[in-house]
């Protein structure tokens, strides 16, 4: 690829690119009229179909393949957008949303009319303040203009565009946690099948995409699903927004064709890595994808090759960059944290393991650790999440991922800290070791010492259990 | 009067106002359920009295036709929701990987250090309330911190949450809701 041309992006430089006026004098909405007026619901799906386009919300399913799962006898869709935005490091969605909203909505428009839904949910994460006012501003001036509503273009098709926003879960990011949440209730995700397309919200039919693939979506109409897979790499085609954060000169969001390197991101459009130091990891898409090791930072960043240096996957393309000052121990302290706080508490594993993690990760870090503790978080991680079948959601996965790949590839490290860092009393205390090493603990006269009172009770304690009655 | 007669209980005072009860119900159109409006209601009830205590969820209840409990369960799932009002300005800290890696930990130390709080509380003057965030999407601002009138903050450093805290001590940048 010779020279890319930038799409999604191309109005961010563009003063008051927000606003209608300015969106349409830059050919805005005309891929819309284009779809509604001179084709077929489903020629637009076969486009999107044929440009392989896949989501862009972390999974990477093919986007026209899930509009095709839609029953065909279906009286009603519904569309959700999920602009619940919350894996770490990932702001993508934001700018989008802030800096080109009638893009966005022109994409559900198109999107609307393929799968035939007449209201579209849009899912906005509570934090995203701004983008929240400024899209009801745009869905206003959009109505106005008769983008939306009754008979948009004379076609006869009615859309409906409402904002719903969320209460800060990282779990309704979640397609069916999502849809739960849309419902008025916690943000459960439920078991799969019967998967969103045949029952999803209010248990109508209903396509659940992210806001980056919908924006993808006007520009296939406007220049085929041939330009879109003539950019990036087999399986992973079109443009890609990238966000680099962390211990980087810059921190940016910027698009690239799929198929970029983290270490391209970080020289060529980060400034490099932060006070001229060297890239120890980086984490490829959003802390639930793993971690790359400094001699991996050439993999290309797309939804097939991540798999090889063992990662999860491309997520959503939010490059962390972690230097060489600082341990890794400090970056799994933050995912197991991250992951034991946002465990939606619906799967006894993920919501016990996620704690568990949390508490060893933080032993480990306060000078309590043993080596034995990571293999066995290995065996925990090993045994959480869909992967291997114990979980509803793949939260779980993503807290197991940054533990499996830390271990794999910073294991030398992690037991160095552990050696060089013992605390005296931070570590587990002789009963445990006991019960650990599996010798015979006399119960009887540990409870016996427990219990026996030395001294009678503080007079403040008016609870104590041994305290006789006054 | 004869001693006998049944004496009422007192009448509660109804939380949530007319216009309020008007501005939820007008939601109920968009979706296919009433119970859908949950969060919208309860988003509206604390930007109205910043908090959403127990007798505004049984209102809500009555208003979306669901049981009171169901309201709450899904008022508690959120960790969004306070039953106590907090303050003018609730600001967030983020303590995610990008802004942990740059000293968000330090960061949220230090400004409940100077307001005198632990994170999650509010300043004694009702000003200021502190909490932490996973991931507010803000990483380009990284170390970064949010207000919830809008206003975003960061790269920040000690001193730029100095100011950051005075700042926020006149109050929000954003107009009342009017209710």
């Amino acid at each position: 690829m010779a020279t890319f041309e930038p799409v999604l992006t191309r109005n961010w430089n563009v003063p008051d690119a927000r606003t209608l006026k300015v969106y349409e004098s830059r050919g805005g909405y005309q891929s819309a009229r284009k779809a509604l007026t001179t084709m077929d619901p489903d020629a637009v799906v076969n486009v999107v179909k044929d440009s392989e386009l896949r989501g862009r919300g972390g999974a990477g399913f093919p986007c026209g393949l899930k509009w095709t799962f839609l029953p065909k006898d279906r009286k009603e869709t519904l569309m959700c957008v999920n602009g619940d935005e919350s894996e770490p490091a990932t702001f993508n969605n934001r700018y989008l949303l802030e800096r080109d909203p009638h893009m966005f909505l022109e994409g559900i428009l198109i999107s609307c009319f393929a799968t035939r839904a007449s209201t579209a949910y849009v899912y906005l994460r509570f934090e995203y303040i701004n983008a929240y006012k400024i899209m009801e501003q745009a869905i206003e001036e959009a109505r106005a203009a008769g983008h939306l509503g009754k008979n948009i273009y004379g076609t006869g098709f009615n859309l409906d565009v409402w904002l719903h926003r969320g209460a800060g879960a990282y779990i309704c990011g979640e397609e069916t946690g999502l849809i739960e949440s849309l419902e008025g209730k916690r943000g459960w995700p439920r078991i799969k099948p019967p998967f969103p397309a045949i029952e999803g919200a209010f248990r109508k039919p209903t396509v659940v995409n992210n806001i980056e693939t919908l924006c993808c979506v006007p520009h296939i109409i406007e220049r085929g699903a041939n330009w879109f897979k003539s950019i990036g790499t087999p399986k992973s085609y079109g443009p890609k927004l990238y966000t680099v954060s962390g211990h980087v000169e810059k921190q940016v969001c910027v698009e690239l064709p799929l198929g970029v390197t983290t270490r391209q991101l970080i020289d060529d459009h980060a400034g490099g890595v932060w006070k001229g130091r060297k890239a120890k990891a980086a984490v490829p898409g959003g802390i639930s994808m793993g971690l790359l090791s400094a001699d991996e930072l050439d993999v290309p960043l797309d939804f097939e090759s991540l798999r090889k240096p063992g990662c999860l996957g491309l997520g959503t393309a939010a490059v962390t960059v972690i230097d060489d000052h600082t341990p890794i121990i400090d970056y799994l302290v933050n995912t197991a944290r991250f992951f034991a706080h946002e465990s939606c508490g619906q799967c006894t594993p993920c919501r016990e393991g996620t704690g568990w993690m949390n508490k060893t990760i933080h032993r480990i870090k306060n000078g309590g650790g043993r080596i034995e503790d990571l293999d066995v978080m290995l065996h925990l991680a090993n045994n959480l999440g869909i992967i291997p079948g114990t979980t509803i959601c793949g939260l779980a996965d993503g807290a197991a991922w940054p533990i499996k790949n830390a271990v794999a590839k910073f294991r030398g490290e992690l037991e160095e800290y552990i050696r060089t860092h013992q605390t005296p009393g931070a570590g587990p205390t002789p009963l445990q070791l006991d019960i650990a090493a599996g010798r015979k603990v006399d119960l009887v006269t540990i409870g016996n010492a427990i219990a026996a009172p030395t001294a009678p009770p503080p007079a403040a304690a008016l609870h104590s259990p041994g305290r006789p009655s006054a | 009067m004869p001693a006998e007669a049944p004496s009422r209980p007192p009448q509660k005072i109804a939380i949530l106002t007319e216009p309020l009860k008007e501005k939820i119900c007008a939601l109920f159109p968009r979706y296919p359920s009433k119970r859908a409006v949950t969060l919208p209601a309860l988003h509206m009830v604390h930007e109205h009295l910043r908090c959403v205590p127990i007798q505004a969820m049984a209102e809500i209840a009555e208003l979306l036709e669901i049981s009171p409990a169901e309201v709450h369960d899904t008022m508690s799932f959120y960790g969004f929701f306070p039953q106590a009002p907090i303050g003018d300005v609730r600001v967030w800290v983020c303590r995610s990987i990008s802004c942990m890696l740059r000293g968000g930990d330090e960061l949220l130390e230090h400004a409940c250090k100077r307001l005198s709080i632990h994170p999650g509380e509010t300043t004694p003057d009702g000003k200021i309330t502190v909490e932490f965030a996973e991931c507010l999407g803000i990483c380009d601002h990284a170390p970064a911190a949010l207000a919830d009138d809008g206003r975003v903050y960061g790269p920040l450093d000690e001193a730029g949450v100095d100011a950051m805290l005075d700042e926020l001590k006149k109050g929000r940048k954003d107009e009342a809701p009017h209710i």
